[in-house]
C-alpha cells in the first residue's frame, strides 16, 4: 500500500483528519526546507505538500508567486526538490510527500526521468496545477509505473461529467479547491464546501482534501468536519515572507500555527 | 500523434487542425487549472455553435467592412522594390485598419462572442498595446467594462497606446511581476479570469492559450490571407512566390499564411525577433532556438532553461517580446511548411527607416521585422517574382521608442 493510502487509513482508524501544510521548496532559502519539513511533522502535519518553484505560477496569487521568486533566487530546481526529499527520507520514512507545481519543469526533466528519480527519493504524489486529466495520459502512466500517485484538483465550478473523469484519473487523494480565484484570496464558506465535497464523495471513495482559504485554527477546524484533509498554503508561506531572513522565527511561527490547527482539528 | 510523417501539403485539409482537443500534432491542447476548465469549456461550446452560424458571421463581416474598413489594401511598393533590386514587394496594409493594426480583426470577433455569451466584463493582456487598444475600442462600442493588463516595462515604452486605452474608457493595470512584459501580463489576466469567471470574457490577443483560443484567433485573423490571395491574383494574375510576416505569438502571420498553406508554390517565412542577436541569448526567438514546453495553457516552442523555468525574452518591439509562440506555428515548423527566421533589433530599425523614407509609410516595430527579412530575401529573387509582406501595424505608437534610441526627446 502506498504511503498516502496507509496514512489516510491510519487517520481514519483514529477518527482524525489529515493536516497538510504547503511550502515552496527553497523558500526563503534551500537550507531551511528539510529542517522545516521535519519541524512541521513534529507540529502535527500528516502529509507535506512541497511546491516546485516555477517562474510563471499562473494559478497562484501574489503570496505563492513571491515564494517562487524567493526560491528561484537560489535557482531551486526540480532536481533540488527531489534531493531535498531524499534528505528528508533519511530520518522520516513515514510522512507522505506530495509535489505540487506546474507542468513545465516536469516536462523539461522528462516524465520518465522524473517519475523514476522522484520515486527513488521517496516522493509519493504529484499535482501539476496546469495539467487537467485530458492531457495527462502519458504523465499518469509514467507516474503509476513508479508508484507515484497522480493528484488532481476539483473546483466549485467542476461539473458532474468532469468530476467523474477526474475521480477516475486521480489516486492518493482528491484536492478540492474551495474557492474561485487564485490562492490566498477571499473568504471561506464552509457550508458551500460541504455541499461540493458531498457531490465528489458520491462519485469516489478517495479521501478528499480541501485547500485554499484556510488561515487559522478556526477555519482548519471547520473544514476538518467536512473533509478528509485540511490543506494550508498561503497562511504558512506568508510567515516565511514576513520573516524571510530569520529561520528560527519561521520554524517557530509555522510550528505554532500548525500546532493550534492540530489541536482544533482533533477536538472538533 | 506524429508530426514527422510526410504530409501532402496540396491535398491536406488545413482546416482539420487542430483536432477536437485542440492539438496541432504534439502542440496546443488545453493545459489550464481546473478552476478555469468550466469557463474554457463554455467558451469552446459557444464558439463551436456560433462560428458557422450565418447571423454571427454576417454581423462579424459587417463590422469588418463598416467599422474596421476592410478589405485592407494590397499595395505594390514599387519604389522600395526597385531599390532592393529583386522581387516585387506587396504590402498587406493591416496598418490601415481602424485602431492601426491587425489586432482588431480578432477583438471584434471575440467581443461579439462575449456579447452572445452574456458577459459584461472583458479583460485582455497586451504587449505593444495594439491588442489592448483594439479590445478597449470594441468594449467601448459595446458598452462593456474593460480591464487591460500590461507589463510595467511595456507601459513605459508604449505610452501613447496606454493613453489611448484610457481615453477609450479601459482601466490599464500595470503588471510588476517577473519580467514586467507580455508574459507576465498574460499571467495576471489569467488570474483575473479565474477570480471573475462568472461575468468575465478573456479576450486573448494572439494564437496561443488553451484551446479554443489558437484556433479561434486564427479563424478571426484568416481574413488577412483570404483577401491577400484574391488581391494578388487580381493585380498580378498569379499567386505570390513568398509570404513574410513577423511572429511574436503569431496571430498576424497565421492570419496571412493560413489561406495559402495549400499553395505549395508559395514559400512562407515567419520572422522572429533576434533582439541583440541569437548568439547573445537576448532575443525572443523560440522557434529558432528553443524546444517544446508548456505555458499559458498550451504546449508550444518555449524559451526555458534546463530546469524548465521560462526565460525572460528581449526585443526592441513590445509586441514580439514573448518567450513562446502559437502551437500552430510550432507544428508548421516541425512539418516544414513554414520557414522560421529571425532578424535583430538593428535590422528591424533599418527597415523601419527604409520604408518610412522610401514609401512614406511608418511601420510598427513588430512589422519592421518582417520588412527587414524582405530586405534580405528580395534581392535573391528575380524582378518578376512577388513577395507579400504583412504590414501588421502602423508605427505611430513607436515614435517615442525610436526617438529615445536616437537621443531625441519629444
Amino acid at each position: 500500500m502506498s504511503r498516502l493510502s496507509t496514512c489516510f487509513e491510519h487517520l481514519k482508524t483514529a477518527n482524525k483528519t489529515a493536516l497538510i501544510p504547503y511550502i515552496t521548496a527553497g523558500d526563503s532559502n534551500p537550507a531551511i526546507t528539510v529542517p522545516l519539513m521535519h519541524r512541521m511533522v513534529e507540529a502535527g502535519a500528516d502529509i507535506i505538500e512541497l511546491g516546485i518553484p516555477f517562474s510563471d505560477p499562473m494559478a497562484d496569487g501574489p503570496t505563492i508567486q513571491l515564494a517562487c521568486e524567493r526560491a528561484l533566487v537560489h535557482h531551486t530546481s526540480l532536481r533540488d526538490v527531489i534531493e531535498m526529499t531524499r534528505q528528508f527520507r533519511k530520518t522520516d520514512q513515514k510522512t507522505p510527500i506530495v509535489f505540487m507545481g506546474y507542468l513545465n519543469p516536469v516536462e523539461a526533466m522528462g516524465y520518465q526521468a522524473f517519475a523514476q528519480q522522484a520515486s527513488q527519493a521517496g516522493v509519493d504524489g504529484l499535482l501539476t496545477v496546469d495539467m487537467p486529466p485530458e492531457e495527462s495520459e502519458d504523465l499518469v502512466s509514467a507516474l503509476k509505473l513508479c508508484a507515484i500517485d497522480p493528484i488532481f484538483l476539483l473546483s466549485p465550478t467542476t461539473q458532474i461529467e468532469r468530476i467523474k473523469k477526474i475521480t477516475k484519473a486521480g489516486q492518493g487523494f482528491l484536492y478540492y479547491v474551495s474557492l474561485k480565484g487564485v490562492t490566498g484570496s477571499n473568504v471561506l464558506d464552509v457550508d458551500d464546501v460541504a455541499t461540493h465535497v458531498d457531490r465528489i464523495r458520491a462519485e469516489s471513495s478517495l479521501p478528499i482534501g480541501v485547500g485554499f482559504g484556510i488561515k487559522n485554527a478556526a477555519s482548519a477546524q471547520a473544514v476538518s468536519r467536512v473533509a478528509d484533509a485540511v490543506i494550508v498554503g498561503s497562511a504558512i508561506v506568508k510567515i516565511i515572507e514576513n520573516n524571510a531572513d530569520d529561520a528560527d522565527t519561521i520554524m517557530n511561527k509555522i510550528a505554532q500555527l500548525l500546532g493550534e490547527m492540530r489541536i482544533a482539528m482533533d477536538h472538533s | 500523434m506524429s508530426t514527422n510523417n510526410e504530409i501532402d501539403f496540396s491535398s491536406f485539409d488545413w482546416n482539420s487542425m487542430p483536432d477536437e482537443k485542440g492539438h496541432f500534432g504534439p502542440y496546443g491542447g488545453c493545459f489550464a487549472a481546473e478552476t478555469l476548465m468550466e469557463a474554457i469549456e463554455t467558451l469552446r461550446d459557444a464558439y463551436k455553435s456560433l462560428k458557422d452560424n450565418p447571423d454571427f458571421q454576417a454581423e462579424y463581416d459587417g463590422d469588418l467592412t463598416h467599422y474596421v474598413g476592410r478589405p485592407s489594401p494590397l499595395y505594390h511598393a514599387q519604389r522600395w522594390s526597385k531599390e532592393l533590386g529583386g522581387a516585387q514587394i506587396y504590402l498587406k496594409r493591416e496598418d490601415l485598419n481602424h485602431t492601426g493594426a491587425h489586432k482588431v480583426n480578432n477583438t471584434i470577433g471575440q467581443a461579439l462572442l462575449a456579447k452572445h455569451m452574456g458577459k459584461s466584463r472583458i479583460i485582455a493582456e497586451t504587449g505593444a498595446g495594439q491588442h489592448g487598444v483594439a479590445t478597449a475600442t470594441i468594449a467601448a462600442r459595446l458598452g462593456m467594462e474593460c480591464i487591460v493588463y500590461m507589463g510595467a516595462v511595456d507601459i513605459a515604452r508604449q505610452a501613447p497606446n496606454v493613453y489611448r486605452m484610457k481615453l477609450l474608457g479601459a482601466e490599464v493595470r500595470p503588471v510588476t511581476s517577473g519580467s514586467k512584459t507580455l508574459k507576465d501580463a498574460l499571467n495576471e489576466a489569467m488570474r483575473d479570469w479565474v477570480t471573475h469567471v462568472d461575468n468575465t470574457f478573456y479576450c486573448i490577443g494572439t494564437v496561443a492559450g488553451p484551446h479554443p483560443y489558437p484556433a479561434m484567433v486564427r479563424d478571426f485573423q484568416a481574413i488577412i490571407g483570404r483577401e491577400a490571395r484574391e488581391q494578388i491574383q487580381q493585380q498580378t494574375n498569379s499567386l505570390p512566390d513568398a509570404l513574410i510576416a513577423c511572429v511574436g505569438g503569431g496571430s498576424n502571420a497565421i492570419g496571412l499564411f493560413h489561406e495559402f498553406l495549400k499553395d505549395t508554390t508559395v514559400t512562407m517565412y515567419g520572422v522572429e525577433a533576434a533582439g541583440h542577436g541569437l548568439e547573445t541569448g537576448e532575443h525572443a526567438a523560440p522557434l529558432c532556438t528553443a524546444k517544446a514546453g508548456v505555458l499559458h495553457g498550451n504546449r508550444m516552442y518555449l524559451m526555458a532553461d534546463k530546469d524548465g523555468q521560462v526565460i525572460e525574452p528581449h526585443s526592441i518591439s513590445a509586441g514580439l517580446d514573448y518567450p513562446g509562440v502559437g502551437p500552430e506555428h510550432s507544428w508548421l515548423k516541425d512539418i516544414g511548411r513554414v520557414n522560421y527566421v529571425a532578424v535583430t533589433d538593428d535590422e528591424a530599425m533599418q527597415a523601419f527607416h527604409a520604408l518610412t523614407r522610401i514609401e512614406g509609410i511608418i511601420p510598427a516595430l513588430e512589422s519592421s521585422h518582417a520588412l527587414a527579412y524582405a530586405i534580405k530575401l528580395a534581392p535573391t529573387l528575380s524582378t518578376d517574382q512577388r513577395i507579400i509582406v504583412n504590414l501588421s501595424g502602423r508605427g505611430d505608437k513607436d515614435i517615442n521608442t525610436i526617438a529615445a534610441l536616437e537621443g531625441i526627446t519629444l
